[in-house]
C-alpha cells in the first residue's frame, strides 16, 4: 500500500505516453479501466440529456396504457384533433408509466447515490482514519466502535436505518455512508500505519515537524492512491444497496423512479411482464460492472506491486 | 492454545457491546416518543404507558440501556406489535427455512468456489482463468435480486424445471424442500462464489511458487495431489478468512433472496418488520445476524491453528 511513497529513480520512468504505440500499449494494458470508464460516461451522458432523450415524464400515470409490452404502440388523441403515436420502447408498468423513461431517468438517482457515498464516505473515513492512525489514545476506542458497526451486515444496517425516518434521498444515503465508513477508516488507518514507521516521517519528526503538518505533507499524499481505489468499490456497493433498499420498498418513495422502485413494482406481475424487471436490471449490473471495472483498473494502475500479484 | 481462545472469546464482547448500543440507539435516534413507536398505529395510551414502564422510558438513558440489554441477554426480545406475539417465539418460527437457505448456499459456494479459484491460478494467465476472473467480477456487480428474478425467468418460468417461488419444511418431504432451495442457493451463492474464488486463486498464486511446490512435482508427484496437499492446504488460511468475512455478504443476500422467492424466514420478517415499523423485531433480528456473524468469524479465527500449526497462540 506504499508503492507511492518511494520516488522511482530516474531511470525507472514509464515511458512517456505520447507515441501512438505507447497510447495503444497503454489502453491495452488498462483494458478493463477503459471499457468500465467508457461504459460509465455513456451511463453519465444518460443521466444527464434524459430530458432530451425522448423521454416523457417518469412519474406520469396512464391509466389506458397500463402493462404495454415494449415496442408497443398507442395513438393518443390531442385536444386539437391530431394524432399522435406514442412508443413505449421498454413497455409501461401496471400504473402505465413509460419504463424507460423511467429507466433514464433512474440513472440519475443511482449515480447521484454512488458518488455522493463514495464522497463523503471517503472525506468522512480520511479524517477519522488519520487521527486514529496518528493518536494513539484515539486508536483504541475509534477502532472498537468501528469493529462494532462492522460487525452489522452492512444492508441490515442501512434498512435498520432508514426505517428510522421517512426514507428520501438525503436518508438513504447517510443510511449507506454509516456502514461503508468504517472500511475506508481501517484502510486509511493501515496507510497511516505503515507510513509513520518510514524513516523519512521519521527524519521530518527529528527535524522538528508538528504533528499537524507532518499529518498534511507526508502522511496524506499517501493515503489518496487507495482511498480513490476504494472510494470507487464504495460507489458500486452504494449503487447495489441503494437499489436494494428501493427494491424492498423501504428506499426512495417509490414515486421517484429509481432501477430499484421501477424493479420492485414489477414484482407482482413479473410472471406476465418480466420486462418491468429485465430492463432496470441490465442497466443497474452495467453501470456497477463498469464502476467495478474502473475500480480494478485504478487499483492495477495507481498500485503497480499489487497488479502483478493479483 | 486455551489462553488463546478465551482471550479471543473475550475480544467479541467489546465488539458484541458496540452493535448493542448501536441497536439500542436505533429507536432512540427517533424523533418522537419511543413507547408510541414500539406500541404502534392503533394503541390506546395505557398501552403506551405500559410499555414506557415496562421499558423504564422514564428513567436515564444509561439505566434504559441496562434494562433492555438485561432482557435480551435473557431472551427476552420484548413483543411484536405487528405479529402480536413475542419476538423470541417469532424468530424460533421463522429460523429453519434460513438457515436451510445459508447452509444450501455455504456448500455450494465453497464447492465451486475453491476448485475455480484453483484452477484459475493454476492455468495462470489462460483463457480458463480470465474467464473466472471476469465471471467473478460479473459476479460481484450483477445485484441479487436482478440474478434471482433472471433465474426464475429462466429456469422456472421458461423451461419449467423447478418450483417458481415458496418454501416447503423439512418435514413436509425432502424432495420439495431441495427442489425450492435449489434456484435461491444459487441466486445467493454467485456473489460469494464471486468472492472466494478471487481470493483462492490470489491465495493459490502465492504459493504455487513455492520452493516446497517445486520439491514436490520434482519427486515425481502428480499435479492433482501437488495442488490439494501442497498448495491448498498452505493457501487456506486466507480463503477461510474470507469465507467467514463473506458471511456479512451471505446475511445481505438472505434478505434480499428470501423477498424475491418468498421464502418465510428471518430476513423475510426483516423487511416486513421494517415495513411494518415494528422496532423491536426490527432490533432483534439486526443483533441476532450480527452476533451470529460475530461468532462464525470467532470460529475462523479459532480454525487457523488447525489449518497451519505453525501459527502458536
Amino acid at each position: 500500500m506504499k508503492a507511492v511513497a518511494e520516488p522511482p529513480i530516474a531511470t525507472d520512468f514509464p515511458p512517456a505516453v505520447t507515441t501512438r504505440l505507447g497510447v495503444a500499449r497503454h489502453l491495452r494494458r488498462h483494458r478493463s479501466m477503459v471499457i468500465g470508464g467508457a461504459i460509465l460516461v455513456l451511463i453519465v451522458a444518460i443521466a444527464v440529456l434524459a430530458p432530451v432523450l425522448g423521454t416523457v415524464n417518469p412519474a406520469q400515470i396512464d391509466p389506458v396504457a397500463r402493462n404495454r409490452r415494449p415496442g408497443a404502440e398507442r395513438t393518443v388523441r390531442n385536444a386539437d384533433g391530431t394524432e399522435t403515436i406514442v412508443k413505449y420502447r421498454m413497455g409501461t408498468d401496471s400504473l402505465g408509466r413509460d419504463v424507460y423513461s423511467r429507466v433514464v431517468y433512474g440513472a440519475r438517482v443511482s449515480l447521484i447515490v454512488g458518488v455522493t457515498v463514495a464522497l463523503i464516505s471517503a472525506a468522512a473515513g480520511l479524517v477519522i482514519g488519520i487521527l486514529a492512525g496518528y493518536l494513539r489514545w484515539l486508536d483504541n476506542v475509534v477502532m472498537r466502535v468501528m469493529d462494532g458497526l462492522m460487525s452489522i451486515p452492512a444492508i441490515l444496517l442501512a434498512i435498520g436505518l432508514v426505517s428510522l425516518s421517512r426514507a428520501g434521498l438525503r436518508t438513504v444515503i447517510l443510511a449507506i455512508v454509516i456502514p461503508e465508513v468504517p472500511r475506508v477508516v481501517r484502510l486509511v488507518r493501515s496507510v497511516v500505519l505503515s507510513i509513520r514507521e518510514e524513516p523519512y516521517v521519521e527524519a521530518a519528526v527529528a527535524l522538528g515537524a508538528r504533528t499537524p503538518m507532518l499529518l498534511v505533507r507526508h502522511v496524506l499524499p499517501n493515503t489518496v492512491a487507495p482511498l480513490i481505489v476504494q472510494a470507487t468499490f464504495v460507489c458500486a456497493s452504494a449503487i447495489i444497496v441503494e437499489a436494494i433498499l428501493s427494491f424492498l420498498g423501504v428506499g426512495i418513495p417509490p414515486e421517484t423512479p429509481t432501477w430499484g422502485n421501477i424493479m420492485a413494482e414489477g414484482r407482482a406481475l413479473f410472471r406476465l411482464f418480466p420486462h418491468n424487471i429485465l430492463f432496470p436490471g441490465i442497466f443497474l449490473a452495467a453501470t456497477v460492472l463498469a464502476v467495478n471495472m474502473l475500480g480494478d483498473g485504478l487499483r492495477d494502475m495507481l498500485d503497480p506491486r499489487l497488479a502483478k500479484g493479483v | 492454545m486455551l489462553g488463546y481462545i478465551v482471550r479471543r472469546f473475550l475480544a467479541t464482547i467489546p465488539v458484541m457491546a458496540v452493535v448493542a448500543v448501536v441497536v439500542f440507539m436505533l429507536l432512540r435516534l427517533t424523533t418522537g416518543d419511543p413507547a408510541a413507536i414500539i406500541a404502534g398505529d392503533n394503541a390506546t395510551s395505557q398501552d403506551v404507558a405500559a410499555i414506557r414502564t415496562k421499558l423504564g422510558l422514564d428513567r436515564p438513558i444509561a439505566q434504559q440501556f441496562i434494562i433492555w440489554i438485561g432482557n435480551v441477554l435473557r431472551g427476552d426480545f420484548g413483543e411484536s406489535f405487528f405479529f402480536k406475539k413475542q419476538v423470541a417465539d417469532l424468530i424460533v418460527e421463522r429460523f429453519e427455512p434460513t438457515l436451510a437457505l445459508a447452509t444450501c448456499t455455504l456448500v455450494l459456494a465453497v464447492s465451486t468456489a475453491v476448485p475455480l479459484g484453483v484452477l484459475a491460478a493454476w492455468r495462470r494467465g489462460t483463457w480458463i482463468d480470465r474467464a473466472v476472473m471476469g465471471l467473478s467480477v460479473l459476479g460481484f456487480s450483477v445485484p441479487v435480486f436482478v440474478i434471482g428474478y433472471v433465474l426464475i425467468y429462466l429456469v422456472a418460468i421458461q423451461l419449467g424445471w423447478l418450483p417458481v417461488q415458496g418454501y416447503q419444511r423439512l418435514a413436509e418431504g425432502f424432495p420439495g424442500f431441495i427442489e425450492r432451495l435449489i434456484l435461491p442457493s444459487v441466486t445467493l451463492a454467485i456473489i460469494y462464489i464471486a468472492l472466494i474464488a478471487r481470493i483462492t486463486r490470489t491465495s493459490v498464486l502465492e504459493v504455487l511458487n513455492a520452493d516446497h511446490v517445486r520439491t514436490a512435482r520434482a519427486k515425481g508427484l502428480g499435479e492433482f495431489p501437488v495442488l490439494l496437499r501442497h498448495v491448498l492446504r498452505n493457501a487456506a488460511v486466507p480463503i477461510v478468512t474470507v469465507i467467514g468475512l463473506g458471511i456479512a455478504l451471505l446475511i445481505g443476500g438472505v434478505v434480499v433472496t428470501e423477498s424475491v422467492y418468498a421464502i418465510p424466514g428471518l430476513g423475510r420478517l426483516t423487511v416486513d418488520a421494517v415495513l411494518a415499523r415494528d422496532y423491536p423485531t426490527v432490533q432483534a433480528v439486526i443483533l441476532l445476524f450480527s452476533a451470529v456473524y460475530v461468532l462464525i468469524n470467532l470460529l475462523v479465527d479459532l480454525t487457523y491453528a488447525f489449518l497451519d500449526p505453525r501459527i502458536r497462540y
